[in-house]
């Protein structure tokens, strides 16, 4: 326990970020080589930390690192992990190199694919990004969870509007960061509320997150402030009426970002959402459950009607996420045991699906130059295995038995059912319309006859590509036929979760 | 060998699925290769199946080689997997007719390899449905078949094959949605998803209590119907049915065969196994309603197969019709539940699907035959071939008339006693439905005529469009059904004593 595992895994991203800063700008492939490096080691810190955690049975927070930071007023760097934010934790190590994997690129004029244009940069910035989403997961101090939330947010800026697509990049990037600034701004006004509060209850200055949930906030103060510290994180969940942002910000951004904003950025907003305001604020989530739920219910109704008619293959993804992180806050939106194992299932099963459907897209718009479901066909028989890698995201999508999905989906339901059934019956509509456009989708972009401009022009994607893609499907089959190598984990983290709850 | 009888029902499941997955690993471009390792590796279930079968004890009440795995213990949903001699019928047809299905597909020369392993996957998928007692892992053995069976219409399948895969699959998830909501709902009412328990929890609810805010038969009402949707769509049952026509028509020729032959009953035993037992108030009072569907069927089946020209809808349209039978007698069977009368419509409905497993996929194996050679399915370009092709036209006729119901072959043994045990209780729509028979005959009939009799097509007599004779691989696909045909007809009795004692334990 002495060793700092979790301090290496969020601190290593951004010390890579800056060795690769120092390397000249025309070594791209060491610079990659950097990247890569880091990446795997995350990757296999962030297994090792789940395998324990799993395979040790633990339960509560453990690998916990605490060091002063600011005593003055309260702040540590506080580090831990329990079995909601472990998988997390995972997630972005595996969206981490499966995203390094597909911006490799390479000096090929005819394929261009990955980052060609200062991948230095590039690198640098988009382990600035998952530096900060490790600290989030990671961090029990809600000074510290702030912090490396807005360093998360901050780079994404950059990052689309540098790397981004060309026609939409300043808009997308400026209305991204905006949407997100303020939702932020509005949560860290109720975190400082809560801070006060604790010092005038208790006289303990501190942003322990741990300490918080015993400060005993009345239930009047619990039910003001719930509402702007939930919507405030929500919003990077994509939470309707606050999606807006997202759908324009998954269109605009480079592939890897992408995997990112929709793997494990959107994650962020939930994870933080249930960390700072269901945990710290049970009673107001109790007050406010049907409001989010009202909320989230038409997330997923009306992301997946939206997603249905896109014709733009990224617009379509986009939306679908917006739908899919409807069911997370469904499921947060319960409060009760089954509905927040699926929504802790499903964040996980979400992000791999969806860096999964980023990558493949990404994949195809490098060969064709258009993402435009219409002017795109026969596919499968260039890239057999994206082909295969869309169609079982698509299952995943779709909760098809035997995925992530599925097992993620189902409790989410069950738990609604628990609380409302009618809105489980409505929501549940959402699948039917998923299974449609996922269809209509895999046929025209991989099945349909290829458009003759494409003839040709399309090669297959690199062995990195192939691994990326591999690794991710093997996650989802893994987990949705065998569901106890992670729901296990999620229960023990609801179970701490329940006991808030219940005693509050 | 003890390891074997102890798993022999996973085995079974999922040997079909390792055997896919070695198939990724062989190169594609050797399709003979791919061919027959697909074959032997669906050999190896029915073998396995036989071994089920004769170790199976038809005097035990309950199911037999329960095994039961921690599987979704969040939702306590166990891995839990038996047959009784209902579920083993089913299971017997299944790994029959899918080796069977793999032969009928020699001929099938794109992309072999997906094609092979989508088939395989689907076996396991079906077989789950049948071994299922958890009511989460029917569910999701349930859905997963979809998907195989939708690529091979989508990518294997004729011209219009991307209407009718999407229709199969929306048509068929739409009705699963209302059996996943009530599938829920079980499982949050009771906390557990063993179809064991349910079935003595679910009965045992006290008739005056609130569920949700509703009374309990209201609850089970609502429930009932969610399950019979669904169930309805896949059998299917007019007027869900419109899905069938299409899909059967552009799915590749095993495709129809494995659809017709064994997808179709999956709908017949979530009646069989779910609705009945777990609703057995309902059913009493759905029954009448339930008759109307299945009545529907069987006349508006007969008259819309007997209109169509096109040789692969009209036998289509002949399943909605013969399918219409199995659930006369599943109703019957719930409206008299525990009468003698109860139990013979019952073990005539088991019976017809495990007969019209045979005919239908016979039938649809001899419609790809001429259509390989042809490549049109339209009954006016056929006629007089019967001179041409003398084999093809006795085996087509025997398996014709085994669909018809001729007395002596298999359809005559179920549809009688259907009937038979339907009559007392439901006297009209029996009545009603023996009419509709009469147009089963004529449709029949019609498909006979059309391609053997009458003047003959000198198109297709000489040159190059001359008609072959049926092959050698070919009769090894369709001597077996034919052989069972018979055998059932003459001698049904070894299938229907171990039917007929799970059926009398059961209702």
């Amino acid at each position: 326990m002495n060793f700092p595992i979790l301090s290496i895994i969020t601190f290593l991203p951004f010390v890579a970020g800056v060795i690769m800063l120092m390397m000249p700008a025309t070594r791209k492939n060491e610079v990659r080589a950097v990247a890569l490096a880091t990446a795997v080691i995350d990757l296999l810190l962030s297994g090792w930390v789940y395998l324990q955690y799993l395979t040790q049975g633990m339960t509560g927070y453990q690998f916990i690192e605490q060091y002063n930071w600011l005593p003055q007023l309260g702040i540590t760097l506080y580090f831990g992990v329990d079995g909601m934010s472990a998988p997390l934790v995972l997630l972005t190590g595996i969206v981490m190199f499966t995203g390094v994997l597909i911006s490799w690129g390479n000096d090929d004029p005819h394929v261009m694919s990955g980052i060609q244009d200062r991948p230095r940069e590039f690198f640098a910035f988009l382990f600035l990004l998952a530096g900060g989403v490790f600290g989030v997961f990671v961090s029990l101090d809600l000074f510290m969870l702030f912090f490396f939330y807005e360093i998360a947010v901050f780079p994404m800026y950059l990052l689309i509007a540098i790397w981004g697509w060309v026609k939409t990049r300043e808009y997308a990037a400026m209305k991204l960061t905006l949407y997100l600034f303020i939702g932020s701004v509005v949560a860290l006004v109720g975190a400082l509320a809560m801070y006060w509060t604790q010092y005038q209850n208790t006289g303990i200055l501190s942003f322990d997150m741990l300490q918080m949930e015993s400060a005993g906030f009345s239930a009047q103060f619990q039910y003001i402030w719930f509402l702007p510290v939930f919507l405030g994180f929500a919003v990077l969940g994509g939470i309707w009426p606050f999606h807006n942002w997202s759908p324009d910000g998954h269109v605009a951004a480079p592939t890897a970002v992408s995997m990112f904003h929709a793997g494990v950025l959107m994650k962020l907003g939930a994870f933080a959402a249930l960390r700072v305001g269901v945990m710290l604020l049970p009673e107001g989530a109790k007050q406010w459950s049907w409001l989010i739920m009202t909320f989230a219910g038409v997330a997923v109704v009306y992301g997946a009607y939206i997603a249905y008619v896109q014709t733009d293959l990224k617009y379509m993804i986009g939306f679908s996420s917006v739908s899919h992180m409807g069911l997370v806050v469904l499921g947060i939106s319960t409060l009760n045991q089954t509905g927040l194992v699926g929504a802790g299932v499903q964040m996980f099963s979400h992000g791999v699906m969806t860096a999964l459907f980023f990558a493949i897209t990404g994949m195809i718009y490098d060969r064709a130059h258009t993402r435009m479901i219409p002017e795109l066909g026969g596919i499968a028989k260039v890239i057999p295995i994206a082909a295969i890698g869309f169609i079982i995201g698509g299952l995943v999508s779709m909760g098809m038995p035997g995925f992530s999905g599925f097992v993620a989906e189902f409790p989410i339901f069950m738990g609604v059912w628990e609380e409302q059934w009618l809105v489980a019956v409505i929501t549940s509509i959402s699948i039917v319309i998923t299974a449609a456009y996922i269809m209509k989708n895999i046929r025209q972009v991989f099945f349909a006859p290829m458009p003759e401009k494409l003839e040709g022009h399309i090669g297959d994607v690199t062995v990195l590509d192939k691994v990326a893609i591999v690794t991710l499907c093997l996650l989802m089959i893994g987990i949705g036929v065998f569901p106890s190598i992670m729901v296990p984990m999620v229960e023990t983290g609801v179970g701490y979760i329940m006991n808030l709850l219940g005693g509050a | 060998m003890d390891f074997l009888n102890t798993h022999l029902l996973s085995l079974i499941l999922f040997l079909p699925t390792i055997a896919a997955l070695i198939m990724l690993f062989l190169p594609s471009n050797e399709t003979k290769l791919l061919r027959w390792f697909a074959l032997s590796a669906s050999l190896i279930p029915f073998v396995l199946t036989l071994v089920l079968w004769t170790n199976f004890d038809p005097n035990v009440t309950g199911f037999q080689f329960e095994e039961k795995y921690v599987w979704y213990e969040a939702i306590n949903s166990s891995f839990h997997l038996g047959v009784d001699g209902i579920s083993l019928s089913m299971v017997l047809l299944t790994t029959l007719l899918t080796p069977l299905a793999i032969l009928a597909s020699f001929s099938v020369t794109d992309r072999v390899k997906p094609y092979m392993m989508l088939f395989l996957f689907l076996e396991t998928g079906m077989l789950g449905v049948f071994m299922a007692l958890d009511l989460l892992i029917f569910f999701v053995f349930w859905e997963i078949g979809l998907v195989p069976m939708y690529f091979l219409i989508n990518q294997w399948g004729s011209a219009n094959r991307d209407y009718a895969s999407l229709k199969f699959m929306i048509y068929t998830m739409g009705g699963s949605l209302g059996l996943l909501l009530a599938v829920q709902l079980l499982g949050v009412l009771f906390g557990t998803y063993d179809l064991v328990i349910l079935y003595q929890r679910w009965n045992s609810l006290d008739a005056g209590s609130i569920l949700l805010g509703m009374p309990v038969h209201t609850v089970k009402t609502i429930a009932f119907w969610a399950f019979a949707i669904a169930f309805a769509v896949k059998v299917p049952l007019w007027p869900f049915h419109t899905w069938l026509p299409d899909a059967h028509t552009e799915a590749p020729t095993a495709g129809s065969m494995i659809l017709a032959g064994v997808l179709l009953k999956l709908g017949a035993y979530g009646f069989i196994r779910l609705v009945l037992p777990l609703y057995p108030l309902e059913a009493k009072i759905f029954a009448g309603a339930l008759a109307v569907l299945a009545v529907g069927a069987i006349v508006f089946g007969a008259f819309g197969s007997f209109g169509q020209t096109d040789f692969k809808r009209l036998v289509a349209y002949s399943s909605v019709n013969h399918m219409g039978f199995v659930v006369l007698g599943i109703a019957a069977a719930g409206l008299a539940s525990g009468t003698a009368d109860a139990h013979i419509a019952m073990s005539g409905a088991v019976l017809q699907m495990f007969n019209h497993g045979l005919s239908a996929a016979g039938m649809f194996f001899l419609v790809g035959v001429i259509y390989e050679r042809t490549h049109t399915r339209n009954l006016n370009d056929f006629g007089g071939l019967f001179p041409l092709v003398p084999i093809y036209g006795g085996i087509l006729i025997f398996t014709s008339m085994a669909s018809l119901g001729l007395p002596g072959l298999n359809g005559f043994v179920s549809e009688f006693m259907v009937v038979r045990g339907a009559y007392p209780v439901l006297t009209i729509y029996t009545v009603i439905a023996m009419l509709g028979l009469l147009f089963t005959g004529a449709y029949i009939l019609k498909g006979i005529k059309s391609v053997l009799h009458g003047p003959m097509n000198e198109h297709w007599a000489h040159g190059e469009h001359k008609l072959t004779e049926i092959n050698t691989r070919e009769l090894f696909v369709i001597v077996p059904l034919m052989a069972l045909m018979l055998i059932l007809g003459i001698w049904p009795a070894w299938l229907l004593e171990v039917i007929n004692k799970a059926v009398v334990a059961l209702f």
